[in-house]
């Protein structure tokens, strides 16, 4: 047991280590660092805000990114439209409806194996099942059924956290004046875990945008404009991850990287975003008397 | 001041219809996980196992000849099957020392400052599609490569070049995939290490980097495996950012050979296969869909074990 | 637990009523026409699009490109009206009832990196060099440069087209297999000694086209039938063309008119009259 602290050779261990950890992290950080600087680098002198709102036309010689960025809102909007009734509902009755605590157990068991299937195996199940049996092919709907059921686990798992921050005595104190249930899960139990609940909200719509291989074989890769609102669901739309994709297959590396320059971007709004909304609504810093 | 507020027993009979029916439709809510786990499992049984009981689950299996289109189709999946289990290893053996470091980094040694603009910019790399890491895959790595193996193979006979792109080239793009899920899961791990085991192994005289390594790292393994479980899941996973990288033939997994993993087969080949070949195709997505719940189920055996 | 199996039930009975496949939506008077196939044919598809929504404001053509098989396929089991397809229809396809409308002729041109300085091959070069007897641009008056062998997925129409030219279907030993058209040029421009075959209105600055037996890969020898790599472009219908749909129908006229068969021309195809 050579614990002594005088022991010289232990010291050069250890530095050997620090200079590992100081390696690893630099090299990690770098890696940020390169990836969005290449990006900036490469996507800057073919960027313009005209991309954001024009087409890509062969007769007119542009090239655009607007039908893309409309499909991955609709994406977005449709797919969290499906997803947040069932996550935030279940994520209610689990915990505070649940009398049977095995359900409890193989519902989160679900939920876990659901997070854990990869995006290529959901885009098969969702070509077959939403795009062959239910007919609907390639199009929008296809691609935001196939994505809720990716963001379900998000959802449930972030409101039950919340959910399980709001003190008790919330709860307590709504029954005590003689409210219902649901009533006070309506009006007292929500509005309070609405920050964790934002929080799983803002996570998917993350998972969403980064999609593609769940979306090549159920969103399509369709470019027109939509000339309905409701009827632009049943048709194919290419969101901006499957366009730089099929870019990049074609060599279009000058788009492929003002896309990618907006996804970064996108991304990296929505990560401060998240971190305003956690900072600024913290329910645990809320007095919790009884808890 | 509106009756219906303040009277608790009027309507009692309307209430009673919304609670229960509230009851109900959340109940039903909560079980669709449930559904679609069964449906998705369902799925991918019916879509996979014809092909192995018409072509014979040895020679799909542990058949070498991928020949799908031809007049005498052959629908050999060894070599993908193999290259997915190397390409992942060597992925997670090159991300695991430098993802542990770096959290280790993060939770232990970093002042709180520097640990906090740390962690925006792991999440900052975790949050970036994974075709972005594809794109930069081809642009930099893929002609990277391409010098690595004129240089290696420059008298080779029979070496056939791969122009860079190759299992090296997609290991490497896998490794960069896989470090942020590593890095922030593996950290949050360490920081839930009590901070007495700290404290009391420095009060014993241990230095620092002795502290972290024979006791803080040790009582956050169950973290630390499922930090790496994880990132195997992820890496196994991944489609789209390694189908441009890898070469999409198949071969022998080496680092220089052009290869196709599970995942990329499917997607090269699924927007076009018909009959027997897609059939096959979901089989590959069987064996994935398998693979990753076995591992799955792998970690939650180890973490039951780490409780007790 | 009984309770959940009555809601399961419900949910399945939802399901099994729903479903509205189309090949065509609808909203209002405009007509989207779904259509589906060859790589190769993007830009002939695209372009015709928007020249046709010009022409008819209503009527949109939705396409996807996943490969001329794919295409055929999808008129088979009907979710889309039209699939494009860079080779000609296989026996059993036609069996089906599929009809194949012409309506362009385009060359495979054979491409190389810019660096290269081989400007022509013959027919037994380039079969011999994508077999994987020649490995090495040297042996053909190049550069010491290893040869790597582009080529397209197994369903393509232009691998079947290039490979049934030369005789030589399941005998290449590509190196890499590309998806997309456009890949294959992605590929060839950035490495060295790099060879693949792409349509003709795919040649870029970056790339050289290789004179194939010495007739140079050009509108005119694909015309006269001189340069040997060429296949048609079909649109393929299920039934006649006089028994599709008006829009149908109105896209077959617009191709070919005038206007067609100018913007044909335009990027680099041989329309048909």
């Amino acid at each position: 047991m050579n614990q002594s602290i005088t022991n010289k050779k232990k010291r050069k261990k250890d530095t050997v280590a620090l200079v590992l950890i100081y390696l690893s992290s630099g090299f990690s950080i770098g890696l940020l660092l390169l990836i969005l600087g290449y990006v900036a680098f490469k996507a800057v002198p073919y960027f313009s805000f005209k991309y954001l709102y024009s087409t890509t036309s062969i007769i007119d010689h542009t090239v655009g990114i607007l039908p893309n960025i409309i499909n991955t809102l609709y994406l977005v909007i449709v797919t969290l439209l499906i997803a947040c009734p069932i996550g935030i509902g279940g994520a209610i009755y689990l915990h505070e409806y649940a009398k049977n605590q095995k359900l409890v157990r193989i519902v989160t068991f679900a939920n876990e194996v659901l997070a854990g299937i990869p995006s290529i195996i959901y885009g098969l199940f969702g070509m077959l099942f939403f795009g062959v049996y239910l007919g609907w092919g390639f199009s929008i709907l296809t691609g935001a059924c196939t994505l809720s059921l990716m963001v379900l686990p998000i959802i449930t798992r972030n409101t039950q956290t919340s959910l399980e921050t709001v003190p008790k005595s919330y709860r307590e104190a709504a029954l005590g004046l003689g409210t219902n249930k649901w009533y006070m899960i309506r009006t007292v139990l929500l509005p309070s875990a609405i920050p964790g609940v934002l929080t799983g909200v803002i996570l998917s719509i993350g998972r969403i945008i980064s999609e593609s291989a769940a979306l090549l074989f159920t969103a399509g890769s369709g470019v027109l404009l939509p000339k309905g609102l409701f009827s632009h669901l049943f048709n194919s739309g290419a969101t901006l991850t499957i366009q730089l994709y099929l870019e990049m297959s074609k060599a279009n590396y000058e788009n492929a990287f003002v896309i990618a320059f907006v996804l970064v971007i996108v991304v990296l709004l929505l990560n401060l975003f998240a971190k305003f909304i956690a900072s600024k609504w913290d329910v645990s810093k809320v007095e919790n008397n009884g808890k | 001041m509106n009756k219906e507020m303040t009277s608790i027993n009027s309507d009692l009979k309307k209430r009673e219809v919304v609670e229960k029916s509230a009851e109900h439709i959340l109940r039903f809510l909560s079980i669709v996980s449930i559904i679609a786990v069964i449906v998705i499992t369902g799925y991918m049984l019916m879509a996979g196992t014809p092909a192995l009981l018409k072509y014979g689950i040895f020679d799909i299996l542990f058949g070498t000849v991928w020949q799908p289109t031809s007049s005498n189709p052959s629908f050999g999946i060894l070599y993908v099957i193999l290259t997915s289990i190397v390409g992942v290893t060597i992925a997670v053996i090159i991300a695991v020392p430098i993802g542990l470091l770096t959290a280790i980094h993060l939770s232990e040694i970093a002042t709180r400052r520097s640990s906090k603009w740390m962690k925006t910019a792991i999440e900052l790399l975790a949050g970036i599609p994974s075709i972005v890491y594809g794109l930069l895959g081809v642009q930099i790595i893929n002609p990277i490569i391409y010098q690595l193996e004129l240089l290696i193979f420059k008298n080779s006979a029979t070496h056939q070049f791969t122009g860079g792109s190759n299992l090296l080239a997609a290991i490497l793009v896998l490794v960069i995939m896989i470090l942020p899920t590593l890095i922030s899961v593996s950290e949050n791990a360490l920081r839930a290490v009590p901070n007495n085991y700290r404290t009391s192994s420095l009060a014993l005289g241990a230095s620092k980097m002795q502290t972290i390594f024979k006791v803080i790292l040790p009582s956050a393994k169950s973290g630390i495996i499922s930090a790496i479980v994880l990132g195997i899941g992820r890496a196994m996973g991944e489609a789209m950012a390694i189908v441009l990288v890898a070469g999409n033939t198949i071969h022998i997994p080496l680092p220089f050979s052009s290869v196709r993993f599970l995942t990329t087969a499917i997607v090269s080949e699924m927007g076009y296969a018909q009959g027997a070949h897609r059939e096959v195709l979901f089989t590959i997505g069987l064996v994935l869909f398998l693979f990753i719940m076995l591992i799955n189920v792998m970690l939650s055996a180890v973490l039951k074990r780490g409780e007790e | 637990m009984k309770k959940i199996h009555s809601y399961i039930i419900i949910i399945l009975l939802c399901i099994s009523v729903s479903g509205c496949k189309s090949t065509t939506t609808n909203s209002g008077n405009n007509v989207v026409i779904k259509v589906n196939g060859s790589t190769s044919m993007e830009k002939l598809i695209n372009g015709l699009g928007e020249l046709i929504n010009r022409e008819y404001p209503n009527i949109s053509i939705e396409a996807q490109f996943t490969g001329s098989s794919a295409g055929i396929e999808s008129v088979i089991n009907k979710t889309s009206l039209i699939g494009n397809s860079s080779r000609l229809l296989k026996e059993e396809e036609e069996a089906k009832g599929l009809v194949a409308n012409i309506v362009a002729i385009d060359g495979i041109i054979v491409i190389t990196n810019q660096s290269n300085n081989v400007s022509s091959l013959s027919k037994e070069q380039l079969i011999a060099i994508y077999k994987g007897e020649i490995r090495n641009w040297n042996e053909i008056g190049g550069e010491d440069v290893p040869i790597v062998i582009i080529g397209r997925e197994a369903a393509s129409g232009t691998r079947t087209a290039f490979e049934d030219i030369l005789g030589i279907e399941n005998e290449c030993k590509y190196i890499q297999e590309i998806n997309e058209a456009g890949g294959v040029v992605a590929k060839v421009e950035s490495i060295k000694g790099a060879i693949g075959y792409v349509s003709l209105d795919l040649l870029t600055k970056k790339t050289k086209a290789l004179a194939i037996d010495g007739i140079e890969p050009t509108i005119e020898s694909i015309r006269n039938g001189q340069y040997l790599l060429q296949r048609p472009y079909l649109m393929v219908t299920m039934g006649e063309i006089s028994k599709q749909s008006q829009e149908v129908q109105k896209i077959f006229e617009f191709i070919d008119s005038d206007k067609g068969k100018a913007f044909i021309e335009s990027i680099g195809l041989v329309p048909v009259s």
